[in-house]
């Protein structure tokens, strides 16, 4: 046995220093910083954010009640609501035209998956171009303005319009993601499914709702997973586009807008920040489990 | 050059015990076969001469060196898997030299070692290629080539057969023995098909559930089995193992092979046919011993002659000389 | 997506073919008019996906006076917008700094993540499960929970406005380290024990073996790394006060904000921010397939 206690001795060794970097990283910049957000999350700190002190878990409860909370967490569900299942049909959509063997069919694919290419930020700028209060592109296209007067006044500027304009950028951004990852979904189904489906006399759409969309479970689970995380974890585009305006009703204020924007009220106080940020967290952590839970049951996992 | 002495060997898995007890005494230049059923211990074994598993008990010899503390590439050993395990992103050549690129030999005797590895197994002309582009027998040789470069004392082998198809399986076993005469090494060969045990080894060690029923030559271990579990194991169809009282007097257990059972109408076996096989060479007829339902025998008998039907009643007689005697409890050979 | 092909290799291609059309000889819906009808439909969705795009190169491309004038027609070009943009955007600055960035944290996280998959992988350790949890877990924390603590962190080592304030905080991840692992573990296990009969200690397993087969799951965790930081976007504005260390992200913000009367301008900026991302994905796509799959179909 002796040399197997060697062994594992310097196995372990070897992990420990094989592990080291990560852990390191991991710990001190997601481990830490988790523990000790939790722990701010219950400071109360003065309006400069300074000077914060242990005040019970209250400010939790705090937060939680307070409107300001409630506006952009509902702004936030809204905004999920507009992005998440319009992306994942556009995606599913694109990914089944594009489906095909037809000459040409990878150009088309590039295509389709390049907006994954444009970063949040450039992605913003474009339709910030073209949607701007005043000096926006499409304002200045006649028949536009005729048919939507209120491209004129500018859609990021009225209350009632940002959030949905937000959320076109945000779902033309993902497109690309969506696309890709819905394509290679479709690519791993069995042939001989559709085959068997088309034996039985399925017609395309038949076989569209029958085989594709079922046997697409996993694949869009995943997908729906990562769109809703991206829609609650929304800033850039609020940032670029309208600043979580128009105010004062802060109609695109999202819950990351809330704690980071340029115009959140709590911007200098790392408690609060902190609090919110946790009960973010656990938002997120909620809408994980109901979502793989949901989609367990209806799921087919292709063996 | 060197023999394997293994010692009270013993190896559990957490609470199972994989090995039990085994002590072998593998003579330099042997081809020894460790046989048995899937799970028996017998790969275990071979891992722990190569090094690859620490017995819990017992000791592992080769030549004079006691190895339980000697890392694999000390041992003076070499191993060809199962699975073949090729370097898929090395060429044939760079996976024979492997070994030696390791050891720190120069390029040139490297490149000459492995050439000379490939000629003696016909690979020359597949030197330049990845193991992907090679048919599963060519693999097989690499691999073997990859053992031989080394020139091993012992070398290890892990069913390194069974995933080739039936045909090239029976053209390797005539080469690995002239392999084994050439190289005049020490081969321990694991496997669970009884035709390589008995076509290919100098000797035999059979397991069974951890446990060495018996070690020998394979005419040895054939004629003489000395467990129940070993003259059930070897030989196709098995050894019929039957009550002593239907055929001679006493409470054993009697066995008797199929070929030494004969159809006579005066035997004293009186049995009923259940079923009967043609192979085209010679007729399997397995049938029921009346009066003693649950006992079922086969017997081998040649295609000229009349051959029973379904349904018959038939007399067997066993060959005087040729019957096992089992002890009922232990299965022991009395 | 386009796929090279390959010399000889013929089963390969019929198989890619196969695979580019899943319901095509099915449906026979590449024939006659059906062919037109689809390629109509994949032309109107192109011009769809790409008018934000379009509109951008126009505008950039415009002389700064008439870029609201008809927006949407190709009259004149002029380059002389981009080079403002250029010169007056710092952008070769921000370009490289997002670059410098963005290599490091690819090399970095490559290389933390080949070394703890291999350690979970191929090594025998106590509490090697409750470690494995703990790195699962972190893939559930959301960035803008730590972001409050790392920025005092970043800011008590005095890495505000540094690339070590930009880069640390994602030199390792627990995605890469589970999608290398999960690689590791498809490796036939014969083969580490064969490398250690053949004399082969874990570092020379790593770099013989384990690393040049898992290579191309390297290159899709390298381009998934590069293109994450890259787009850092909340991050850079955060810890970045000094202008000179503003990546492209932060950078474009910067631009829009002095300039948003200038339209023009900005999507110069944006087109060139827009340029370099673009040409790595064209040339790595088939990685970026695999990366951002990588978490689907199969767990």
């Amino acid at each position: 046995m002796a040399l197997a206690r060697r062994t594992r001795r310097k196995e372990t060794g070897l992990a420990a220093l094989m592990l080291a970097p990560s852990l390191v990283v991991l710990g001190l910049f997601v481990l830490y910083p988790l523990g000790k957000a939790i722990w701010l999350g219950h400071q109360r700190c003065n309006s400069q954010g300074k000077a914060c002190k242990s005040n019970g878990w209250d400010q939790y409860t705090d937060v939680l009640r307070s409107p300001e909370f409630h506006h952009a967490l509902i702004v936030t569900a809204k905004f999920a609501l507009l992005t998440v299942p319009l992306g994942l049909v556009l995606g599913v959509g694109l990914a089944v035209l594009a489906d095909r063997y037809l000459k040409g069919i990878g150009i088309f694919r590039t295509i389709f998956s390049s907006t994954v290419a444009t970063s949040i930020a450039v992605a913003s700028l474009m339709w910030l171009f073209l949607l701007q209060p005043s000096t926006g592109a499409l304002a200045r296209v006649g028949w536009i303005t005729r048919l939507f007067p209120v491209i004129k006044t500018g859609l990021l500027n009225d209350k009632g319009t940002a959030l949905t304009a937000v959320a076109m950028s945000s779902v033309w951004a993902n497109l690309g993601f969506t696309f890709i990852v819905v394509t290679a979904g479709l690519q791993s189904i069995p042939r001989d499914l559709y085959e068997s489906a088309f034996v039985d006399g399925a017609g395309g759409w038949r076989r569209f709702t029958n085989v594709t969309i079922p046997m697409l479970g996993p694949t869009l689970l995943f997908a729906s997973v990562v769109l809703v995380s991206r829609a609650f974890q929304a800033y850039g585009e609020v940032d670029l586009l309208t600043d979580g305006g128009p105010q004062p009703q802060g109609s695109t204020t999202t819950l990351t807008y809330l704690i980071y924007g340029n115009e959140s009220t709590i911007r200098n106080n790392d408690g609060l920040q902190a609090t919110t940020a946790v009960l973010l967290f656990v938002v997120l952590l909620v809408l994980s489990a109901v979502q793989f839970r949901s989609f367990d049951k209806r799921v087919h996992y292709a063996s | 050059m060197a023999g394997v002495r293994l010692i009270g060997i013993t190896k559990r898995f957490g609470g199972t015990t994989a090995v039990d007890g085994v002590s072998i005494d593998i003579a330099d230049r042997d081809f020894m076969i460790l046989l048995g059923p899937s799970g028996c211990g017998k790969s275990t074994l071979l891992r722990m001469i190569a090094g690859l598993e620490d017995p819990t008990e017992g000791e592992v010899w080769i030549g004079d060196r006691k190895v339980n503390d000697i890392e694999p590439k000390e041992r003076d050993v070499a191993m060809v898997f199962q699975s073949y395990a090729l370097y898929p992103h090395k060429t044939v050549q760079a996976n024979i030299e492997f070994p030696l690129k390791v050891r720190g030999d120069a390029k040139k005797t490297r490149e000459m070692a492995a050439r000379e590895a490939a000629d003696m197994l016909g690979l020359t002309e597949y030197l330049g290629r990845k193991p992907g582009q090679l048919s599963g027998g060519q693999r097989q040789r690499v691999a073997l080539a990859r053992a031989i470069v080394r020139q091993p004392a012992v070398f290890c082998m892990d069913e390194p057969l069974s995933n080739l198809d039936a045909k090239l399986r029976g053209e390797t076993r005539a080469e690995l023995v002239a392999l084994h005469h050439r190289l005049g090494s020490t081969f321990v060969y694991v496997t669970h098909d009884q035709v390589e045990a008995m076509t290919m080894g100098t000797r035999i060690a059979v397991m069974n559930q951890g446990v060495l029923q018996q070690v020998g030559t394979p005419q040895e271990v054939y004629d003489k089995p000395s467990t129940t579990f070993v003259a059930t194991f070897l030989g196709t169809p098995p050894m019929n193992i039957f009550p002593a009282g239907s055929l001679e007097p006493g409470n054993h257990l009697v066995g008797v092979r199929p070929e030494h059972l004969t159809i006579d109408e005066n035997g004293r076996l009186a049995a009923r046919v259940l079923l009967v096989e043609q192979l085209g060479h010679e007729v399997h007829v397995t049938c029921t011993v009346i009066g003693h339902s649950e006992t079922r025998i086969v017997v081998r008998t040649p295609t000229e002659g009349t051959i029973p039907r379904e349904g018959d009643e038939i007399h067997v007689e066993a060959w005087a000389h040729r019957r096992h005697h089992f002890d009922p409890q232990t299965g022991r050979r009395i | 997506m386009p796929r090279k092909r390959e010399p000889g290799a013929e089963p390969k291609r019929r198989f890619s073919k196969r695979e580019q059309g899943t319901i095509a000889s099915i449906d026979s819906a590449g024939r006659g008019w059906r062919k037109v009808g689809r390629y109509t439909l994949l032309l109107i969705v192109t011009f769809v996906v790409l008018f934000p795009v379009y509109a951008t190169v126009l505008a950039a491309l415009k002389p700064g006076n008439q870029v609201l004038q008809h927006p949407f027609v190709p009259e004149h070009f002029t380059t002389d917008v981009l080079r403002t943009a250029w010169s007056q955007g710092n952008l070769g600055r921000y370009l490289l700094n997002s670059f410098v960035v963005a290599v490091i944290v690819t090399v970095a996280q490559v290389v933390t993540a080949v070394m703890s998959a291999y350690a979970f992988a191929f090594l025998r350790f106590p509490l090697k499960a409750l470690i494995f949890a703990v790195f699962l877990a972190t893939l559930l924390v959301p960035f803008e929970v730590t972001l409050v603590v790392n920025r005092r962190t970043v800011d008590s080592l005095g890495w505000l406005n540094s690339f070590q304030g930009l880069a640390v905080p994602f030199l390792a991840t627990a995605f890469g380290t589970f999608l290398i692992r999960q690689t590791f573990l498809q490796l036939p296990k014969d083969l580490r024990e064969a490398a250690r009969m053949d004399g082969l200690g874990h570092w020379g397993f790593l770099r013989e073996v384990a690393v040049p087969l898992v290579r191309p799951t390297m290159g899709a965790l390298a381009l998934f790394a590069f293109l994450s930081s890259w787009n850092q976007y909340l991050w850079p504005r955060l810890i970045t006060t000094e202008e000179n260390m503003n990546t492209v992200q932060s950078g474009l913000k910067l631009l829009a904000t002095a300039d948003v009367d200038k339209p023009n301008l900005v999507m110069a900026g944006t087109l060139i921010a827009a340029v370099p991302v673009f040409a790595v994905l064209m040339i790595f796509q088939r990685q970026l397939v695999r990366g951002l799959t990588a978490g689907a179909v199969k767990g």
